[in-house]
């Protein structure tokens, strides 16, 4: 077994710190270490996206990240986008347009989307499609996701131009 | 007590029964990352399990050594086949009536097969012990081809043939050969031959269905807790029948059922993959009560693609015949199955290949035949149903590509071919050759209206301008336009002819209204994402006049649920839903009778009113099912016991029928093999519908699923047995990018035996999905000279085809 590492990083603005090995992945990290287990694994080779988080401002994949290069980072689940008082207006989108079914994939989805329109405040649905597309769902053939990205764009937009 | 809503509507409304588009009571928790899936579920000093797997398709087994592993710091335990052996449990039985290795037992039989059991402190000190364990492999010769399987002079598994070499008896009868299974055949083979030598045309066509996955986004996974304090195993698991796994662990544990608890947690996407019983299972169980301790086992995507639950693998040939005008005369189909190196097909017993027989479709067919010859490979175990009832898939693939070849013999429009065949309404309840009975269906009104909204003339028209521009040179794309009309058989069943593993396939729900007017209703299903805790409740709301939002939904814990057989083959709704109906009948006649006593007349002098029993005649009498609930627990009412409860156990008396009309329209680039769906409509007639918004969701995951497994998806073999799709990297499954929108539509054709006309959907989109977008590949190349050419139509294959058709000279 090599030598453990110091680890200190950022989870849902709290801060974490522990020893690790150089091996072990994020999603580990996060699902075994620090019990939150919003983000899932689904392939283990960056293809689904179920483990989908946010680090230092970029969508990433937790399940093919050592935990060793995420040191020092500012890390975002599903858990830190909102909460049963306040939820994200993707989160809301999601329930009303019925983006999702199994839920197994919503985590990662929702992580990803609330990037997406970041990057991108008011996509087409070819980009909402483009950008989604390292987000793999088995369940809802994608319409609803597409349709509730959609909506929750509309709405936040509407939320800002209101606040302005 | 004054009623705060008057008018009937919002009194209607406000239940949010039947036929709303009610939002999922599930997706509170699962848009905040607070589902609870199996791998979500951490007990105190739980250890995880993990497999050492065979690299080779066939071999014997020469040693294992656990030595080192066992040196490997967090490393508790090895379990091989011999550890297991006293105890009986290193085979299981299988669903089919076979049995399979837990872990191998001297030999291996396909790639990635269970050899020993590595029981660590965590994931990772559980993968460095499975590199630790020495296995000594002696390779024998692989067989991964059906045919040659039956030919071969290598017998697979030992146990087919007595001690002179002979084959013996398999669990559906003589085997032809010690790598054959069994043969089943439905139908009458001498008169259904006999029609086709003497048809005006007969159209041959052999085509395979290839061997596919569900691949679950979750995959499979387990969690055992021995108490042995007490003497019960608690068993967490992905478990799309967590009842038939409770029976089947107690079966081959010799614990008894009473001290064995199964709970199905939230699962992650099931679509067949989840109704076997796999070595994992066992293992924890055993690894949980040789340590002592709680044993998780989680499947990696690797493991999960090649070891459980394919679906497929199915070579058919069909003969069909007519008369010159079209009419069917009679059917013929002979299917050669690849079940891999032991038969765990999910089947109902008397069933070895499902449903298959509803080979005939949505045809008038008066004569047909069908047999299927089971057959060991070298090749991973499964034959579940991938998104279908029980072979419907196949069935219906099979069907909707002989008429098709059938429409090319008789150079006719394939959608008039369909037409003139179809099975009139006024022929319903119809006695199909095979031996169903459909339970109703409106085929000509669900077809018209299909072909009319997509404009079919207009359609074909242009695809034949298509074509006239493509043999000038003027485009490179050309013009498919897919059709398909299916009929489901779904809602196993009967339990006259309908068991598994000798259980019958009822289902159940039982229900407790609470004194203030709530209720809890438990049923004997698992949602694998069909949002059942909300559908269901709309269905009791309706029945029992309760609003759904007041009515929780719970399933998938067998110390607290009813006995049922869980929830795959579209059977929920048929099944589970109709004892739904059933027990909230019952508390409506219940309620009838403190209604009556409370208002102080006779109870045929009241009647059911949305949510109220009404005095007849004197609507300003009545009282609240709320009224009615807090009265059944606070008034001594002669005669009638105190509490509203209720169960109901439903036997169906029959599977229900749903069918569909699908279209797609797709341009295919005859230079790259790309295909670009521009259009893809779909009408459903699944009975009464529960809730639209739900129905409309399965339609749109369904038919991405049948893109999928029409467009690309499958699980391929080398020579050597080794599994070439093993990653999301090969094995297809689309994204948003690649995934059309869909059109969707219905008609309404109740089923007449159930008790609220519901038919069940979840698996329509899937099995109409696929003949669609493979007619739409094969009938985009039909002006070209095509006739049939086998899924999965990928980039490359489809450039073949063109290639092959002369299209790139």
């Amino acid at each position: 077994m090599s030598k453990k590492m110091h680890i200190s990083l950022t989870v849902n603005g709290k801060q974490e710190e522990f020893l690790a090995e150089p091996r072990e992945l994020l999603i580990y990290t996060l699902r075994e270490r620090l019990n939150i287990t919003g983000p899932h694994i689904g392939c283990e080779t960056s293809h689904c996206g179920a483990c989908t988080v946010t680090i230092d401002g970029k969508s990433v994949k937790a399940c093919t990240m050592f935990v060793a290069q995420a040191d020092g980072a500012d890390v975002t689940t599903i858990e830190g986008l909102g909460n049963p008082d306040s939820l994200h207006p993707l989160q809301e989108a999601f329930k009303e347009h019925h983006g999702l079914q199994c839920g197994y994939c919503t985590p990662g989805m929702i992580t990803r989307a609330a990037k997406l329109l970041e990057e991108n405040p008011n996509p087409t649905e070819d980009e909402i499609r483009f950008g989604m597309a390292g987000n793999l769902c088995r369940c809802t053939g994608y319409q609803n996701i597409v349709k509730s990205i959609r909506a929750a764009a509309t709405e936040m937009n509407a939320a800002k131009e209101a606040a302005e | 007590m004054k009623d705060e809503i008057t008018s009937r509507d919002d009194r209607v409304a406000n239940l949010k029964g039947m036929g709303c588009s009610r939002k999922r009571v599930e997706d509170a928790r699962f848009t905040q990352g607070k589902g609870n899936y199996v791998d979500d579920i951490k007990l105190d000093g739980m250890l995880f399990g993990d497999f050492v797997r065979s690299p080779y398709a066939h071999a014997r087994i020469k040693s294992v050594n656990s030595e080192a592993a066992l040196k490997v710091p967090g490393v508790l335990a090895v379990l091989t086949a011999e550890d297991l052996a006293p105890l009986g449990l290193h085979w299981m039985p299988t669903l089919a009536g076979d049995k399979q290795m837990v872990l191998a037992d001297g030999k291996v039989l396909f790639q990635g097969q269970e050899v020993a059991f590595v029981v660590a402190e965590d994931r990772y000190a559980a993968a460095d012990g499975i590199e630790a364990v020495e296995v000594e492999y002696e390779e024998l010769p692989v067989i991964v081809d059906p045919f040659k399987s039956l030919e071969s002079d290598v017998v697979l598994r030992e146990d087919t043939v007595d001690e002179n070499g002979k084959a013996t008896d398999g669990a559906h009868g003589p085997r032809k050969h010690p790598n054959h299974i069994f043969t089943w055949e439905v139908g009458e083979k001498d008169a259904t031959e006999q029609v086709i030598d003497e048809a005006d045309v007969v159209a041959t066509e052999t085509m395979y269905y290839h061997r596919t996955h569900p691949c679950p986004l979750e995959t499979c996974g387990s969690v055992a807790s021995m108490d042995k304090v007490n003497g019960k195993l608690t068993l967490w698991g992905t478990f799309q029948a967590p009842h038939a796994i409770r029976t089947i662990v107690s079966l081959i544990s010799g614990l008894e059922e009473h001290n064995i608890r199964v709970i199905s947690p939230d699962i992650g996407g099931g679509f067949g993959n989840k109704v076997g019983a796999y070595p994992g299972y066992v293992c924890s169980v055993v690894a949980s009560i040789v340590t002592g301790r709680p044993v998780k086992w989680i499947e990696d995507r690797m493991d999960n693609l090649m070891t459980t639950a394919f679906a497929r693998d199915y070579w058919m040939t069909g003969k069909i015949s007519a008369t010159k005008e079209g009419k069917i005369t009679g059917l013929h189909c002979n299917v050669t199955a690849d079940h891999g190196g032991f038969d765990a097909c999910a089947d109902p017993t008397k069933f070895p290949a499902g449903f298959m027989n509803i080979c005939t479709g949505s045809y008038d067919i008066p004569t047909a035949y069908l047999a299927v010859d089971g057959v060991y490979t070298n090749k991973a175990p499964g034959g579940v149903s991938y998104r279908c009832s029980f072979r419907v898939t196949e069935a219906v693939y099979f069907i909707e590509r002989m008429i098709e070849v059938l429409a090319i013999e008789l150079n006719m429009d394939a959608a008039e071919l369909r037409r003139i065949n179809f099975i009139k309404k006024d022929q319903f309840p119809y006695q199909s050759a095979l031996g169903w009975e459909y339970d109703s269906g409106d085929y000509h009104t669900a077809w018209d209206k299909a072909l009319k909204t997509v404009d079919y003339d207009g359609l074909r028209a242009e695809q034949a301008e298509r074509v006239e521009a493509f043999k000038r040179g003027e485009t490179r794309k050309i013009m498919g336009i897919g059709l398909s009309f299916f009929t489901e058989i779904v809602g196993a069943g009967p339990v006259k002819n309908c068991d598994i593993l000798g259980l019958g396939m009822f289902d159940s729900c039982e229900i407790r209204i609470h004194p203030t007017g709530s209720a809890i209703a438990r049923l004997g299903t698992i949602s694998q994402g069909q949002g059942h805790a909300t559908t269901f409740a709309q269905i009791l709301a309706s029945e029992i006049g309760l609003p759904a939002d007041s009515i929780t939904v719970e399933e998938g814990d067998t110390d607290t649920a009813p006995y049922g057989l869980g929830t795959y083959g579209s059977r929920s709704t048929p099944v589970a839903g109709a004892a739904t109906a059933m027990a909230g009948r019952k508390i409506r006649a219940k309620a009838q009778m403190i209604a009556a006593y409370l208002l102080e007349v006779h109870d045929d002098d009241v009647e059911f009113d949305v949510d109220r029993f009404v005095v007849k005649g004197a609507p300003e009498r009545f009282k609240t099912m709320k009224e009615i609930a807090f009265a059944a627990y606070n008034q001594a009412i002669p005669g009638i016991e105190p509490g509203l409860e209720a169960v109901s156990y439903y036997d169906p008396p029959n599977m229900t029928y749903p069918f569909g009309a699908y279209i797609c329209v797709m341009d295919i680039d005859v230079d790259t093999g790309v295909t670009d769906i521009r259009r893809f409509y779909a009408l459903d007639d699944c009975g009464t519908r529960i809730n639209p918004m739900i129905i409309e969701g399965q339609v749109h995951g369904g038919l991405t699923e049948a893109l999928a497994v029409a467009l690309g998806q499958e699980i391929a073999y080398d020579d050597q047995g080794n599994v070439k799709t093993g990653t999301l990297m090969d094995f297809f499954l689309p994204t948003a990018w690649e995934v059309p929108n869909y059109e969707t539509d219905h008609t309404v054709t109740p089923s007449p035996h159930h008790p609220i006309g519901a038919k069940g959907v979840g698996e329509s989109p899937h099995v109409g999905g696929v003949p669609c977008f493979s007619n739409a590949v094969q009938d985009a190349f039909r002006p070209f000279g095509l006739r049939h050419t086998n899924m999965p139509h990928d980039h490359w294959r489809i450039w073949k085809t063109a290639n092959s058709l002369g299209m790139h000279d």
